[in-house]
């Protein structure tokens, strides 16, 4: 009975502990959901709860469109998702293929190469990038577009570890039959490895999709000024800052929801793609 | 896969560069100068055609622009931006003086160029002695719709590798060098040298490590800064994870899934926004403070200094960065946690180990042993982390006001700072060189050592 109690007391406390700290880490989340509901304007509250709640800031997101135009940087912002997504994530997964199925000269050194390129701290080169955009003409109005969904897509070459990790599982015998029978290594690519492989496909696909979203200092420097271009996350700091906070703030936390969910479900559903990618290059 | 086995340590060849010169005939010879010839003297017309059009072209841009670009780069440019008064319009005109950033970004681009094409003609002349001996031997030589459909076959990798190789040597490789270049020059906004710069040599590396100057004083606290905070973001998050993955996974917990949700939540809120939230909630009037207020635990009119003091600012980026890093590393970690031995628990528990004696003998050292590419991965990511520092706290306090970064400045953020709102280029390419040494001497020396890259591509 003794041992028993012992046992009930110290799981109460592991509880405890968690539930504590489950508290402290969703906390900020539910504050921001809470803040986008609310009727009072302006960023500094006297109280933690909303005193009324209204959905007046997710109708002024998409309605007040003079200062900070939402809906608009909402299209940029997919445009330029849909287009560098396809590239990225097609760059990526023939990079994989082929480093972790063909055995060529150039793969060993290709591999150190990138390994080099990943430590050089990334927005070092931000500067260099535009001033080739610019000298190429592409920092002028729509053509800014095509200017970000090149930098998005640009390094995709790059990140091909977690879906060459998964590729690495898939069992070589399949390959091999497949040569023998007569396919190409084309036909192995398209026809074999990349039906077995959807899970990195997706993932490969979500992540690449993803980037224009979160980003925000790529796109600050080469938008620069043009406002019309910009995309969601510029927004969003923009509502944060000092001539904007007051009368965005609330909204600000409505559009942080807005882009939040999506990605939030995707995670959700994608996490254990996230664990099985990222362990399989841990191993050790 | 016995055909692949042979060829995956080395790829031998018969037809090399060195052999093509030495031994390849006259045609083979002369494709040195003229690419292309002995592909079209050995039944590869299409083929020699092409290279010989790439010549053409090369030859043709390197005469109107591009030994011009390349003789830029001795000066830079010269001539001084000037002003003149226009007596048609009555108005004060600029003359368009020499611009050193596009003068230097052209002949960098040149050389670019010239190395590629160098590689093409290396080809040319392997691909000319390559034709030259199966011709002779009488083998077959490949035509052209054959060599065009061992693209997708045997040589699929060149097909599949090129662009995305394209696309990182126009927009990482090139700038790359590019900001390399600028570290050797004086372009910045100090002295005026926007328009016109020069090559300086190693100045700005000593004007770095000169530590009487200002810039060398700040460069060392904030490298100093950088190291410390590296260790313990990384450290922190990850002995922060194992212990809420042991505390969520051990036998008695119960709805382990719903504790998991809990936690993986956050990170399902994309990092700038929930650092944005973080950083309003932080002000004196934010969220926090008011809180603390409501409950009596701080004075009605008393804020607790998260980002106003350099000793809090440096706490409480650590702190925040393991609210957001924690459940990222609980997510990992979890499927390494569940592979050690269970073994070494029964032996332990038999011998009257505690659980905190478990902890430090077994799992860490066991988690160290296993996860040391992923700490090394998480240690150069933290010296690079950009986004929690600047959207936290900007890089703020700033304690003296003579030198450019706060007292929570990485490297990173202080090159940002320094390229990016003071204009001082040269400078913020010297920094990032420099964290590139540091991460590089760093990360080769254990990556090399790792088990995980010497057993890579074993099978």
């Amino acid at each position: 009975m003794g041992a028993k109690r012992k046992k009930f007391i110290k799981n109460s406390i592991v509880h405890v502990i968690l539930a504590v700290l489950a508290a402290i880490w969703v906390f900020p989340i539910l504050w921001v959901v809470l803040t986008s509901f609310r009727a009072e304007k302006g960023s500094y509250v006297s109280t933690f709860f909303p005193k009324a709640f209204t959905l007046d800031n997710y109708i002024r997101l998409f309605t007040d469109t003079t200062i900070l135009n939402f809906p608009k940087m909402f299209m940029n912002t997919l445009i330029i998702a849909i287009f560098s997504c396809i590239i990225a994530a097609f760059y990526t997964l023939a990079v994989s293929y082929c480093l972790s199925r063909l055995r060529f000269k150039m793969r060993k050194p290709y591999m150190n190469v990138a390994m080099i390129l990943g430590l050089f701290p990334g927005f070092m080169s931000m500067i260099a990038v535009y001033f080739i955009l610019k000298a190429v003409g592409l920092t002028e109005g729509n053509l800014i577009r095509v200017a970000l969904i090149l930098c998005y897509s640009g390094g995709a070459g790059l990140g091909f570890q977690i879906a060459k990790g998964f590729l690495d599982t898939i069992p070589t015998a399949i390959d091999e039959a497949a040569l023998l029978d007569g396919c190409t290594r084309w036909q192995i690519f398209s026809k074999i490895t990349m039906p077995l492989s959807k899970p990195i496909i997706i993932y490969t696909v979500l992540t690449a999709f993803m980037s224009p979203w979160l980003d925000f200092i790529f796109a600050r420097v080469i938008c620069r000024a043009n406002a019309d271009q910009y995309t969601i996350a510029i927004g969003l700091w923009r509502m944060l800052e000092k001539e904007y906070i007051d009368s965005w703030y609330t909204s600000f936390a409505a559009g942080a929801v807005l882009v939040s969910i999506p990605i939030a479900i995707l995670f959700l559903c994608m996490q254990k793609y996230y664990v099985d990618g990222v362990s399989g290059a841990v191993k050790g | 896969m016995g055909i692949l086995k042979k060829r995956v340590n080395d790829f031998p060849t018969p037809y090399t560069c060195v052999r093509a010169i030495k031994e390849g005939g006259p045609e083979t010879k002369l494709s040195m100068v003229l690419m292309g010839l002995g592909n079209i003297m050995h039944k590869q017309t299409l083929k020699g055609l092409l290279y010989l059009a790439v010549e053409v072209v090369y030859v043709v841009f390197m005469i109107y622009a591009g030994l011009g670009f390349i003789g830029g780069l001795g000066s830079l440019g010269t001539q001084p931006q000037q002003e003149y008064w226009d007596e048609a319009s009555q108005v004060y005109m600029y003359t368009a003086g020499d611009q050193s950033i596009l003068i230097l970004l052209y002949g960098v681009a040149t050389l670019f160029l010239t190395a590629v094409m160098f590689w093409a003609w290396r080809g040319a002349l392997k691909s000319a002695y390559k034709a030259e001996c199966l011709d002779k031997a009488g083998k077959h030589v490949n035509t052209f719709a054959e060599d065009l459909k061992s693209l997708l076959d045997e040589n699929l990798h060149r097909l599949l590798m090129t662009p995305p190789t394209i696309f990182i040597g126009i927009f990482t490789v090139l700038p790359l060098i590019f900001m390399i270049c600028m570290a050797f020059t004086n372009y910045s906004k100090i002295d005026n040298h926007l328009m016109l710069f020069d090559w300086v040599g190693l100045d700005n590396f000593a004007a770095l490590f000169d530590s009487s100057s200002i810039l060398g004083s700040t460069f060392w606290s904030v490298l100093v800064w950088t190291l410390v905070w590296a260790f313990f973001a990384t450290f922190s998050n990850y002995i922060c994870g194992m212990i809420l993955a042991l505390l969520i996974n051990r036998n008695g917990t119960r709805a382990k899934g719903f504790w998991r949700f809990c936690f993986v939540l956050t990170c399902a809120v994309p990092m700038f926004v929930s650092l944005l939230i973080m950083r309003t909630m932080l002000q004196p009037e934010g969220a926090v403070n008011v809180l603390l207020r409501n409950l009596g635990i701080i004075a009605q009119d008393a804020s607790l200094p998260f980002f106003t003091d350099p000793t809090w600012a440096r706490v409480t980026v650590i702190v925040i960065n393991v609210w957001v890093g924690v459940p990222y590393t609980l997510l990992q970690l979890t499927g390494v946690l569940q592979n050690i031995p269970g073994e070494l628990y029964e032996a332990a528990k038999i011998d009257g180990a505690n659980a905190v004696q478990i902890f430090t003998k077994i799992t860490l050292p066991y988690m160290f042993y296993v996860t040391t590419p992923y700490l090394i991965v998480t240690f150069t990511g933290n010296v690079n982390n950009f986004n929690v520092i600047y959207l936290l706290s900007g890089g703020d306090p700033v304690t003296n006001l003579a030198s450019t970064a706060g007292s929570t400045d990485l490297l990173v953020t202080w090159l940002y700072k320094l390229t990016i709102d003071r204009q001082y280029y040269n400078v913020g390419a010297v920094i990032g060189i420099l964290t590139f040494i540091i991460l590089a001497v760093g990360a080769l020396f254990t990556y090399r050592r790792s088990k995980s890259y010497k057993e890579e591509g074993g099978f």
